[in-house]
């Protein structure tokens, strides 16, 4: 992913301060409750959050606290049971262009190249450039040598790479990340990282990112939302202090730990509170 | 391309199939010179050889071999193309629609198991004793598979798929087009090729009723007088045209689904 200033000719992001202002999510009061009475299984309970344009914020939480459903009521999959999901002002109905998704893996379509996988959304959203359009992202994300290979041809760290490409490719104004590097290897996992940051600050795209990895929350994000399970409802929300642009050697630094800590403490109690009503 | 696609399969695979094909004509051979066989019920392949070309340059009962095997092979790709006309669109719109799928279902699974003789008694007396009722009675028989794998083929597809398609901007026709169509594909051509196999399982019954040319009625009329070579000719006729129209439609599938012969360069991660 080098050399993204030097490709970003065609691109007008700066002469448009207007894009830049893109990307507020709302979410308000919003619980989602799967099946009706005795059944009735509350994902997520009566959460709230405000997510400025162009921030980086991680949704930290163990597996089923209701971190990917939360997510998928603001790519507009899920129709909350109370409260709404508001982006830039207007309600989620559905699944847009406006909103990118990235999800864990196995998302691309296995009948398309990684140039037409790239080159789907902008032809579907009527950008008369989408040849273009993908050729560029193509280029972003490092793959063109592979444009006419399968998504099966390629490594995970690549079907990724392109999965990244074809959410940014439609313009959104909010990229939402679903545990993208969850199924990579821990090496595979680092480089991701960094290459998203370098790709986001390039765009300065709000980004929504779902994850269980501490380390991975801290290293990315501008805020960290703690989220616990049964039911799952936001517990802790952490400021991150760390200074950009990031670099893996930050992790040795004394606000890296300390941050660290604050989320795993929330973790540890939580797990225990979970733990004890298991047992109860 | 397709040298290549001949190419695909291993060559020793290709070697047995040969052997084993070569050893039961072998044992025909055998069975036949030594008389250990009646003629009159399993002539040799020498008989057979002489019915084809007899038939072939004589023809049989007023119509030569390619005009029976042209008049059949019409039939029967007609009524399939036909059957794959209605069957793929009416088993996506089932396979995405629980709705249509509860409208629909009932009456193929009412009408597949019913033996094709008694459902053409019932088409003669509606479309007559002319073409239509068999190309009916042909194209009922392929429908079902088709409809039963393109269903499934749809219901099978990744979730994630549909939901990535949608968050590009995709409408429900574009859906269609982007990733139902091409995600059922390997599983609705292994539909038409099972199809295809029914169609001709009913071909014989087809052309009982009131035909004077078809291989179906050839070997139908062969064998009131006992003509066992001219009944065996016709069946190993009819297999052979199988056998090319599937592979032919293994080749159109392999010719337009290329991802399907992606081969992993890459560990999983």
């Amino acid at each position: 992913m080098q050399n993204v200033a030097q490709v970003m000719d065609f691109n007008s992001i700066e002469e448009q301060p207007a894009l830049k202002k893109r990307g507020r999510i709302q979410i308000d009061n919003v619980s989602l409750v799967f099946g009706t009475g005795k059944q009735a299984n509350i994902a997520v309970q009566e959460t709230s959050l405000d997510i400025e344009p162009g921030e980086f914020v991680c949704i930290l939480g163990p597996s089923g606290c209701g971190k990917s459903t939360l997510l998928n009521s603001v790519a507009g999959y899920v129709t909350p049971t109370t409260g709404e999901v508001l982006v830039d002002g207007e309600p989620v109905v559905e699944p847009g262009p406006d909103r990118g998704m990235v999800f864990q893996q196995y998302s691309l379509l296995p009948w398309k190249t990684t140039f037409d996988n790239i080159a789907l959304g902008p032809s579907l959203c009527g950008d008369v450039e989408a040849t273009r359009t993908a050729e560029y992202f193509l280029d972003m994300v490092g793959l063109t040598k592979y444009r006419n290979h399968y998504p099966a041809e390629l490594s995970g760290g690549m079907q990724q790479r392109v999965g990244i490409a074809r959410a940014l490719a439609t313009n959104p104004s909010v990229l939402l990340m679903d545990e993208p590097f969850g199924a990579l290897d821990a090496q595979t996992r680092l480089v991701m990282q960094e290459s998203l940051l370098e790709v986001w600050s390039e765009f300065g795209t709000t980004v929504l990112f779902v994850t269980h990895d501490v380390d991975e929350s801290v290293f990315l994000a501008d805020r960290i939302i703690v989220m616990s399970a049964s039911p799952g409802k936001v517990v802790a929300e952490f400021d991150n202090p760390l200074p950009r642009p990031r670099s893996p050697d930050m992790s040795t630094r004394k606000d890296y730990i300390e941050i660290k800590q604050k989320c795993l403490e929330v973790i540890r109690s939580e797990s225990l509170r979970a733990f004890e009503l298991q047992n109860a | 391309m397709f040298t290549q696609w001949l190419k695909r399969d291993n060559n020793q695979r290709f070697a047995i199939s040969l052997g084993s094909v070569a050893t039961m004509f072998g044992a025909w051979v055998f069975v036949t010179e030594t008389g250990l066989a009646n003629p009159l019920f399993l002539p040799g392949p020498k008989a057979i050889y002489l019915a084809f070309i007899d038939c072939l340059f004589e023809g049989y009962q007023g119509s030569t071999l390619v005009e029976h095997v042209g008049t059949s092979l019409y039939r029967i790709l007609a009524a399939f193309l036909l059957a794959c006309l209605v069957g793929i669109p009416l088993g996506i719109a089932m396979g995405m629609s629980k709705t249509a799928h509860a409208i629909f279902n009932p009456f193929i699974e009412f009408y597949r198991p019913l033996p094709p003789l008694g459902l053409y008694t019932l088409l003669v007396m509606w479309l007559g004793i002319g073409e239509s009722s068999k190309l009916a009675l042909l194209f009922l028989a392929g429908l079902p598979g088709i409809i039963i794998a393109t269903v499934q083929a749809v219901k099978d597809i990744n979730p994630t798929f549909v939901l990535a398609t949608k968050s590009l901007g995709a409408s429900r026709m574009e859906l269609i087009r982007e990733v139902y169509l091409p995600g059922a594909g390997p599983t609705i051509l292994t539909g038409m090729r099972i199809s295809l196999g029914f169609v001709y399982t009913v071909l014989v019954a087809a052309e009982i009723v009131a035909a004077t040319a078809g291989i179906g009625w050839m070997i139908w009329d062969a064998a009131k007088f006992l003509l066992s070579d001219i009944v065996i000719m016709g069946l190993i006729i009819l297999g052979l045209t199988g056998i090319a129209l599937d592979m032919i439609m293994r080749f159109i599938g392999y010719a337009l689904m290329p991802w399907t012969r992606a081969t992993r360069k890459f560990s999983k991660t």
